[in-house]
């Protein structure tokens, strides 16, 4: 147990999927650090449902693998089917996702803890910062101990005044019945900090041997081995199926007839709820139209018989919940072994945070996760790392690592986050990327893998490996470039049988492969590689070959960003003194403080009137201190 | 960013019943009315109204101008500054004094655009209505007036923001299916998203096509009168110009001692160029050479061949008429009043399919066939209804084309059967494209671009 008034370069605040990454990333950079959990049981814990990836989300925990994160390794032991989603659409937004053995997750992902040289974990609830002239010193638990650190990285999920609703009965909660946070919550809100109450909730789960599968549709997972981390070599082969149903008109007029018993429409729900990730209740009002509603059940995992009913999410009161479930085909004799309900919690304004994920007011004190106001596993992973990155840069006295939006999905949510804000629970989408052909869930490695070898989360023999494949790449683009095949009869039969066009001279490879129909094996049968290439460099020169004048497209957008990112705002601006910004203008920038031209002129309120003059004045400024 | 008040003459410099100082900026009002001597002061009166009264020299205590004084209070004013606008006598000489005294008080002269700049700067205008104004201040004739003021009223921008909400919906139902694969969503498909985007490129197209005539409009129509000496060139210039009220700019310089006349030929801007060395020598290709006639036939939108009806068709007609082919040229054979010797059937078969007009400048016979024949050349015919919206300025009609080109590269993309996320990269690229022209997205050295061109006083 640390001993009271120990010293650690950084605490972590919370073990739930942001603070395992914040703690891991923070430790194998050699930081000593302290992870401290409510409860032990309890980490890297899946309250809702028992999957990871997704579109956008898939990108991320790629990402963070990347990077030299857990989440990808983790799941990647302990899943319990995995599929690609979007396969029919191009290359960027193929997606992946993984439904997860909960259990087996957690253990996973506590074993990685354990074992980490530097990390100690402690089961300990903190209620009080310690801040100094407004510089976060450490922290102070409810048994009134103390630990002092140089960075705090604060990762309190939905328990932050968790407030648990479940029609007119509400109670004070963290997620699952788990003690909630209360103190710590009045606490931030004494520093100062501004705050925002968020909803989000969770079906019922239910007893699979109450289900009757044979009325819904089979999910099975790909038979194709599939993966999230680089590193993962083994592949698991027994995989478990979901099922897939619908709501039907008994299930709409049910929830119609009871509307009045659900809480956000009595009005005893205060706090904003995510508009995509709706429940039930939500989807019947605002989509009167739709006749019916997929429902999907998912394992929760293979050592239970507890089932989550994907799209079902209420906070209808318990009476009411069974019966709805028992008007869904197969789910007629249901028997609900959790109470589906719905959750409030404390946020902090993200926009009060620099791009570093520390805050602006504490020096010293970082925040990652659903505290910041995101939604979702992987979100809160992809903070978890970068704010644990960073607590270990500063302690090392080195810049923050700052992900732009066309480097990673983690830089594009962080920017809208500190640049934005948001005013309901945020859930990264591939929409939000503006340049998604680039931040491709198979070129992860590739955007990322230097970052975290220079943060020092990468380890020699994955470097190197990583090396490897990278020349591997370029080597094969360049002679799929070089090379060029003639029509013989061979290649022209070749062509007619994938009933593409015939070719009447020498043709290089790599415009072949740019045709639709002709794929990377194709390639190899015309003209053989002298070393084969693996898998996932095959997928490499492919993409980047097929693809290559959208990619390029891409690129010329991203300089086109850069230029005005490149142009840094002057620390310390004071916006009252740019005459013709509007009044909105001026708040905003004040209060976001942004960096670069390119990320002030993403502040909702500040219009493009106000960038050129904000540019001007800044233009101007350069003049004047040149002496021009 | 200045919070000084500025002044200029924002009439055209040059003989005029009137001109107008224009004042901008948070002091307009006090500094003007330091000078100012009429009933009340004018930190009195309402805003928006007109005054009558003198400015008074603060030295002599001399009347330097009897004027009218608008005082117009912001926010609800062409820059969102208060704003003074003082009419007083045209000529040169007491706008100057006016002008000066101003400046002596406290004022700085206003840089070219930098009223408009102001404008912009403070939100009252956004980029395309900023553009629109340069166009009105500079257009020659009422139509060309007339299309701009519709851009200031933000007719373009409106179009232009119907055009990208129809890509946005594309793009907004393409996200759906990608980041929804497990919904069942409408799918996306590639004919509905094919249809969508042709429809936008053929809007496109039909705004481009406006564009030309925008221009036209706008800048009028370069216009170069040729034909060999005593073959009437000068008369039919002075015939344009008698009927169609001349404007005469003089742009003095060492750069270009060009003379410049704008006529209005049926609402199109006729833009007579080099009517100097016509008046001058009447001489223009013995003088110039045809060396020379190139570089001025070079520039020329128009090119007036006169050839002279009572004469027989010279080695020289032949040489002009080779020149002319290669321009928008109309053959005018001029002196029909005096008896023909010109071949016609000769000069048909030399001028191929140019149209050809014949008249008598000094009997006033066929000028309005000429003019029918100019008209026709430019607006292809009909008379374009006013309400159909130009096109005017040179960086609408490029954004325009960039947006087209991007269109047209998703419909290829699609015809190809690219995934459909790719052609987002197209649609997107348009969107922002098009955004450009009405300032939603600011490109970084566009302000730049923009009120550099600005003349002064506008």
């Amino acid at each position: 147990m640390p001993v009271s008034g120990e010293r650690y370069d950084v605490i972590v605040i919370g073990a739930g999927h942001a603070g395992c990454e914040a703690a891991l990333a923070s430790a194998r950079m050699g930081c000593k650090t302290l992870l401290l959990t409510l409860s032990l049981d309890t980490i890297a814990y899946m309250p809702c449902n028992p999957s990871v990836g997704g579109p956008a989300k898939g990108h991320v925990v790629r990402e963070v693998d990347a990077l030299g994160g857990e989440m990808g390794k983790t799941i990647d032991k302990t899943h319990i089917q995995m599929r690609m989603l979007n396969t029919g659409k191009g290359p960027a937004v193929y997606a992946l996702r993984a439904q997860a053995d909960k259990v087996l997750y957690q253990q996973e992902m506590k074993k990685a803890l354990e074992m980490e040289p530097h990390l100690t974990l402690h089961q300990n609830m903190v209620e009080r910062l310690i801040v100094e002239d407004g510089v976060c010193k450490g922290v102070v638990t409810r048994t009134g101990a103390s630990y002092y650190g140089t960075a705090v990285v604060l990762t309190t999920g939905t328990y932050l005044r968790g407030k648990i609703i479940i029609g007119d009965l509400s109670y004070e909660s963290g997620p699952n019945n788990q003690q909630p946070a209360i103190q710590l919550a009045h606490h931030l809100l004494e520093l100062g900090f501004q705050t925002v109450r968020f909803k989000t909730g969770t079906p019922p789960r239910v007893n699979k041997h109450t289900v009757d599968t044979d009325k819904m549709e089979l999910q099975p997972g790909d038979a194709e081995p599939r993966a999230f981390s680089y590193e993962t070599t083994e592949y698991i082969t027994d995989q478990l199926p979901c099922w897939l149903t619908y709501t039907n008109e008994k299930t709409h007029e049910f929830i119609r007839d009871n509307l009045h018993r659900a809480p956000m429409y009595s009005g005893k729900i205060e706090g904003q709820g995510p508009r995509y990730c709706p429940s039930i209740e939500d989807k019947i009002v605002r989509f009167a139209d739709k006749n019916r509603h997929q429902i999907f059940l998912e394992p929760e995992g293979r050592d239970t018989l507890e089932m989550y009913v994907q799209g079902l999410s209420t906070s209808l009161p318990e009476d009411i919940q069974q019966p709805l479930l028992r008007t869904i085909p197969g789910l007629e004799q249901a028997e609900m072994m959790r109470t589906g309900y719905a959750i409030e919690y404390d946020a902090i304004v993200p926009t009060q945070l620099w791009p570093s994920l520390e805050t602006k007011m504490i020096e010293g004190l970082f925040t990652a996760g659903q505290i910041n106001g995101t939604s979702g596993y992987e979100e809160a992973a992809a903070q978890g790392i970068m704010a644990g990155m960073n607590a270990g840069r500063k302690v090392q006295g080195k810049e923050a690592i700052i992900l732009d939006r066309s480097q990673a999905y983690i830089g594009v949510l962080i920017d809208d986050l500190v640049t934005k804000g948001t005013n309901e629970p945020y859930r990264l989408l591939t929409s939000r990327a503006e340049y998604r052909l680039l931040l491709r869930h198979d070129n992860a490695d590739l955007r990322l893998t230097e970052i975290g070898r220079e943060v020092g989360l990468i380890s020699d023999t994955r470097y190197d490996r990583f090396l490897a494949k990278r020349e591997a790449v370029e080597k094969e683009i360049d002679r799929l470039r070089v090379t060029r095949v003639k029509p013989s009869s061979d290649v022209l039969t070749l062509l007619a049988e994938l009933g593409s066009s015939p070719i009447d001279n020498a043709v290089e490879l790599a415009q072949l492969i740019k045709r639709p129909e002709i794929r990377y094996e194709h390639i190899l049968q015309m003209a053989a590689a002298e070393v084969p290439v693996t898998a996932d460099v095959a997928e490499q020169v492919e993409i980047q070959l097929k693809y290559e004048g959208y990619i390029k497209k891409s690129l010329q957008q991203v300089e086109k960003m850069r230029r005005m990112e490149n142009k840094r705002i002057p620390e310390g601006m004071d916006y009252t003194l740019v005459s013709g910004l509007s009044t909105e203008a001026k708040e905003k920038l004040s209060k976001v403080r942004p960096l670069s031209l390119g990320q002030a002129s993403r502040i909702s309120g500040v219009n493009p009137a106000d960038i050129s003059i904000l540019l001007v004045y800044i233009e101007q400024g350069v003049k004047r201190r040149a002496g021009v | 960013m200045e919070t000084d008040t500025i002044a200029a003459i924002a009439t055209t410099v040059g003989e005029a019943s009137i001109a107008v100082i224009r004042v901008s900026g948070p002091e307009s009002i006090v500094m003007v009315d330091r000078l100012y001597q009429g009933k009340h002061s004018l930190q009195e009166v309402e805003t928006h109204t007109v005054r009558y009264g003198h400015i008074i020299d603060p030295l002599s205590n001399h009347s330097i101008d009897e004027v009218l004084v608008t005082v117009m209070r912001a926010p609800r004013t062409f820059t969102r500054e208060d704003v003074v606008e003082i009419s007083c006598h045209g000529g040169m000489i007491p706008v100057q004094k006016v002008l000066e005294a101003l400046l002596a008080e406290g004022m700085r002269l206003a840089e070219p655009g930098e009223f408009t700049k102001r404008a912009f700067m403070n939100g009252r205008i956004d980029l395309s209505q900023a553009e629109g104004v340069m166009d009105l201040i500079r257009s020659k004739t009422d139509r060309a007036a007339q299309v701009a003021s519709q851009q200031a009223d933000g007719r373009l921008s409106r179009l232009i923001q119907r055009l990208r909400q129809d890509i946005l919906e594309s793009l907004a139902h393409l996200a759906v299916n990608v980041d929804y694969p497990e919904y069942d969503a409408e799918q996306l498909t590639a004919e509905r998203m094919l249809a969508k985007s042709r429809e936008v490129e053929q809007a496109i197209q039909e705004l481009l096509t406006t564009a030309r005539q925008g221009k036209i409009l706008r800048e009028g129509i370069a216009t170069v009168i040729i034909g060999r000496p005593n073959v009437g060139k000068s008369s039919l210039l002075n015939a344009l110009a008698h009927e169609n009220r001349a404007i005469v700019t003089d742009i003095p310089g060492t750069t270009r001692d060009v003379i410049e006349e704008f006529v209005n030929v049926r609402g199109i801007p006729l833009r007579l160029v080099d009517t100097a060395g016509i008046r001058e020598t009447e001489d223009i290709v013995e003088k110039m050479g045809v060396e020379r006639s190139h570089q001025a036939l070079a520039k020329a939108d128009l090119v007036l061949l006169l050839l002279n009806h009572s004469e027989e068709l010279e080695e020289e007609d032949r040489k002009l008429i080779e020149l002319a082919r290669q321009h928008a040229t109309i053959v005018v054979v001029n002196k029909t009043d005096l008896p023909p010797r010109l071949d016609m059937k000769k000069v048909r078969s030399f001028i191929d399919d140019l149209p050809l007009i014949t008249t008598s400048v000094t009997e006033e016979q066929g000028l309005s066939e000429l003019e029918q024949a100019i008209a026709d050349r430019f607006l292809g015919g009909a008379i374009q209804s006013v309400d159909a919206t130009y096109v005017t300025n040179t960086r609408h009609i490029h954004q325009l084309k960039e947006a087209q080109h991007h269109v047209r590269d998703a419909i290829e993309g699609i015809e190809q059967e690219m995934p459909l996320d790719m052609i987002e990269i197209d649609l997107k690229n348009a969107w922002v494209a098009l955004g450009e022209i009405i300032g939603d997205a600011v490109a970084e050295d566009l302000i730049d671009q923009i009120f550099s061109q600005f003349c002064l006083g506008k």
